[in-house]
């Protein structure tokens, strides 16, 4: 039976390996998924709390689906935005995406 | 409260909403506009007709008064409140207004026909009107104030119709300040009036301003309260009516168009002062020298305003001067105590001088604008409609039995002759300067009907004078009427027993004491009117109405004539005193602000400014300068490192935030403990 420290532990290599997605890569979809991977560690961890701490409430999980529906919404904003941005630049590169002027 | 009380805002809105409607019109919409206004104006009439029915059905058993009152607008205790007031007095001017208005306006169609602005003189016609009906019934100070400044404005607009002929332009401003010399005074007694009794509301179930409880609060002040704020007021009504010496601006509002003049000198601007003093007359009747004052200014201008007529060459302006004697009539028989008879001289005077003012726009259309007696002549048999009508308004201006001025006027010289009987003296000027007034009014409008209908025509223009349109003749015919018939309804009551009361007097005041008729004085009037008529006819005929030739009166005393013609003078010494005083005062202040101030302030503080600003320059180059190049070198630097911060790659935003996190969680890790 895995305990609450595994589940910890599993959201935050996840966090790490997204935050460093995020970090390293050019392309801005690949940031993206770095994102996304850094709120589902949040969302393991909303659960995991849930799951093992009291009041066993449907808090934790409501707050998890209430975040996952966000980071539909905020991927689809994003990708959105993406496919704007490459269609100004012709490039989905976050290193050629510095001035606020287009 | 009866439908007609408290719909009693409709007669004056009603020519109001024409005049706001016919005002978007373009120029060319000529025959809605005149169709919209005269409609409106008749809407107006039937309602008015309604107002009287009321007060004749319910006004049986004594004296009708209802009041509609609203309250405007509070503020914390106090309001400011408005009405509507029904009684004899407005019943009867709505009559008069509406009834001379709606005649103006149809006649205005054919007289003002050729005119490019016909519809923006339609606007202001029944602005006009419409300002008047409010005036009538207005129950408080303040709406009576309101109306009062809308007729003195349209009045302005009429006059200065014509605004390109620059002497329409001098007459409309003239009219406008000479009016507002007296509307001081008369805003002053207002406001006084609305201070001493606190209310603004004239009738208001007992505690209106005009009823009994205040006006004793008043009269218990003693002093000289009431005489002034009743002096004061009749100050607004001598700018208005025309009384001297603020009589100057009536002739020249001659330069308006013809119907514009009839509308001014029969059914709305003239009227307003004499009706003011009737809508106010309870108050000047708390101290008798108010009332005397008002008589003998009247009398005074009854006599003064009829010899400048008699020496006058403009049809118009003969008849302005008799309006403003006759006014003088009007403010005489308010004065000496006959209430009835000045209001009734003013309900039949609205009549015949209308008809005498569309009369002469008549003949003024027919001979192309010409408008001076001696180049007229002979038109009694051109224009025999006119003729006809024209005589019937000259005999009744003159008070020949039966016409309706005769009733009227007799009215007011018995009230005259009842004042001198009373108080003996002095009082019996104004009775003399009646009578002899009477006989003066008489002569010129002999002369002037010899002059323009009799002869031989005397310039080219008239020679092809042709009768008007029925557009012009129906008005003159209904006034024609109105003329010979109206009198009878102050019929005094017992001569010929069989036509019963004082009809207007019973309908105006049942509660006031009516002067048994004396047959003497309607046999003097008579006589001196007959005389003057006689007298007229055998000076101007013959010879005298010859191309060319001259006055009579000229001839045999050209002094007396030269003053009566230059109209004693009067507009040349308000030029030579108060107009030039008031330009030397304009250029004092012109030569004092141009050199002195200017001088002085303007061009010494632009010195001293331009002193100041080298020390400022010197301060600006030596501290502010070196102070401000310094700040702006560490600014420099600190956007330097915001610059390295701040270089818009998000993914450098992410690794400062991330790193910060880090740092964070460290920093509680450590002292969290």
């Amino acid at each position: 039976m895995p305990t609450l420290a595994d589940y910890l532990t599993l959201a935050a290599i996840l966090f790490c390996i997204g935050l460093a997605g995020a970090l390293t890569r050019r392309n801005a979809i690949i940031v993206l998924v770095g994102i996304e991977m850094m709120l589902n560690a949040a969302n393991i961890n909303l659960v995991a709390f849930w799951h093992f701490l009291p009041p066993a409430t449907g808090t934790g999980q409501i707050f998890a689906l209430f975040a996952i529906a966000i980071a539909g919404a905020e991927a689809a904003v994003g990708l959105a935005l993406v496919i704007a941005v490459y269609r100004h630049f012709r490039s989905v590169s976050v290193e050629d995406i510095a001035g606020l002027k287009g | 409260m009866p439908w007609i009380v408290e719909n009693l805002w409709l007669i004056p809105f009603l020519p109001f909403l024409a005049a706001g409607i016919t005002a978007l019109f373009t120029r060319e919409k000529r025959i809605p506009a005149a169709f919209l206004v005269i409609g409106a104006m008749a809407f107006s009439f039937l309602l008015s007709l309604c107002a009287g029915a009321h007060v004749l059905r319910a006004g049986h058993g004594g004296m009708i008064r209802e009041a509609f009152n609203f309250t405007w607008f509070a503020y914390g205790d106090s309001a400011v409140r408005l009405g509507f007031v029904l009684d004899p007095l407005s019943a009867m001017m709505l009559f008069v207004v509406s009834f001379v208005s709606l005649l103006i306006f149809i006649f205005s169609v054919g007289y003002m026909d050729h005119d490019e602005n016909f519809t923006r003189f339609f606007c202001f016609l029944s602005l006009f009107a419409g300002s008047m009906l409010a005036l009538v019934i207005a129950n408080s100070l303040l709406l009576l104030f309101m109306a009062w400044e809308l007729v003195g404005l349209s009045s302005y607009l009429l006059i200065g119709f014509w605004f390109h002929k620059p002497s329409a332009a001098a007459a409309m401003k003239k009219a406008f300040i000479t009016t507002r010399i007296g509307d001081i005074g008369f805003f002053i007694g207002l406001l006084w009036f609305y201070t001493e009794t606190g209310t603004s509301l004239f009738y208001d179930g007992g505690q209106g301003s005009l009823e009994s409880a205040k006006l004793g609060l008043i009269a218990a002040m003693g002093g000289i309260t009431a005489l002034s704020i009743s002096l004061l007021i009749f100050c607004g009504a001598m700018g208005k009516s025309g009384q001297f010496p603020l009589h100057v601006w009536l002739p020249d509002a001659m330069e308006g168009p013809t119907p514009v003049s009839a509308l001014i000198h029969a059914a709305t601007m003239v009227a307003a002062g004499v009706f003011l003093v009737g809508r106010m007359y309870p108050l000047f009747e708390v101290d008798p020298a108010a009332l005397r004052t008002v008589a003998y200014v009247g009398a005074f201008t009854a006599l003064f305003a009829a010899t400048i007529a008699m020496a006058q060459w403009d049809i118009k302006r003969i008849l302005a001067y008799s309006t403003v004697s006759q006014l003088g009539y009007m403010m005489l028989g308010l004065g000496v105590g006959g209430y009835v008879a000045g209001l009734f001289h003013l309900f039949t005077h609205a009549f015949f001088k209308a008809l005498l003012f569309l009369g002469s726009g008549s003949i003024i259309h027919a001979c192309h604008h010409e408008q001076d007696i001696r180049k007229m002549g002979g038109l009694k048999d051109r224009m025999p409609v006119t003729f006809v009508t024209y005589c019937v308004g000259a005999l009744a201006l003159a008070g020949v039995l039966p016409f309706a001025g005769f009733f009227s006027k007799d009215e007011i010289l018995l009230d005259a002759q009842h004042f001198a009987a009373k108080l003996g003296g002095a009082a019996s000027v104004p009775f003399c300067f009646g009578l002899v007034g009477a006989f003066l009014t008489a002569f010129y409008m002999t002369r002037q009907v010899k002059y323009v209908f009799f002869g031989k025509a005397r310039s080219h223009a008239t020679e092809h004078a042709r009768e008007s349109s029925w557009w012009m003749l129906g008005p003159l015919a209904a006034l024609g009427f109105m003329s010979v018939f109206a009198g009878f309804l102050g019929f005094p009551n017992e001569v010929l027993g069989f036509i019963g009361l004082n009809k207007f007097h019973h309908f105006l005041a049942p509660d006031l004491h009516a002067h048994a008729p004396s047959g003497w004085i309607m046999l003097g009037s008579t006589a001196v009117v007959l005389i003057a008529i006689f007298c007229g006819w055998k000076i101007y005929q013959g010879a005298a109405l010859e191309a060319g030739a001259g006055d009579p009166m000229e001839a045999r005393w050209p002094e007396v004539f030269r003053w009566l013609n230059n109209k004693y003078y009067v507009d040349e010494f308000y030029a030579k005193t108060f107009v030039w005083f008031t330009h030397a005062l304009a250029r004092a202040i012109h030569f004092f602000d141009r050199y002195i101030l200017n001088l002085i302030f303007i061009w010494g503080s632009a010195g001293a400014v331009y002193v100041l600003s080298l020390i400022n320059q010197l301060i600006d180059e030596t501290a502010i300068n070196r102070g401000f190049d310094g700040g702006c070198s560490t600014l420099r630097r600190g956007a330097r490192w915001n610059r390295w911060v701040q270089n818009g790659l998000s993914q450098h935003y992410l690794r400062i935030t991330s790193a910060s996190i880090v740092l964070l969680f460290i920093l509680a890790l450590l002292l969290g403990r």
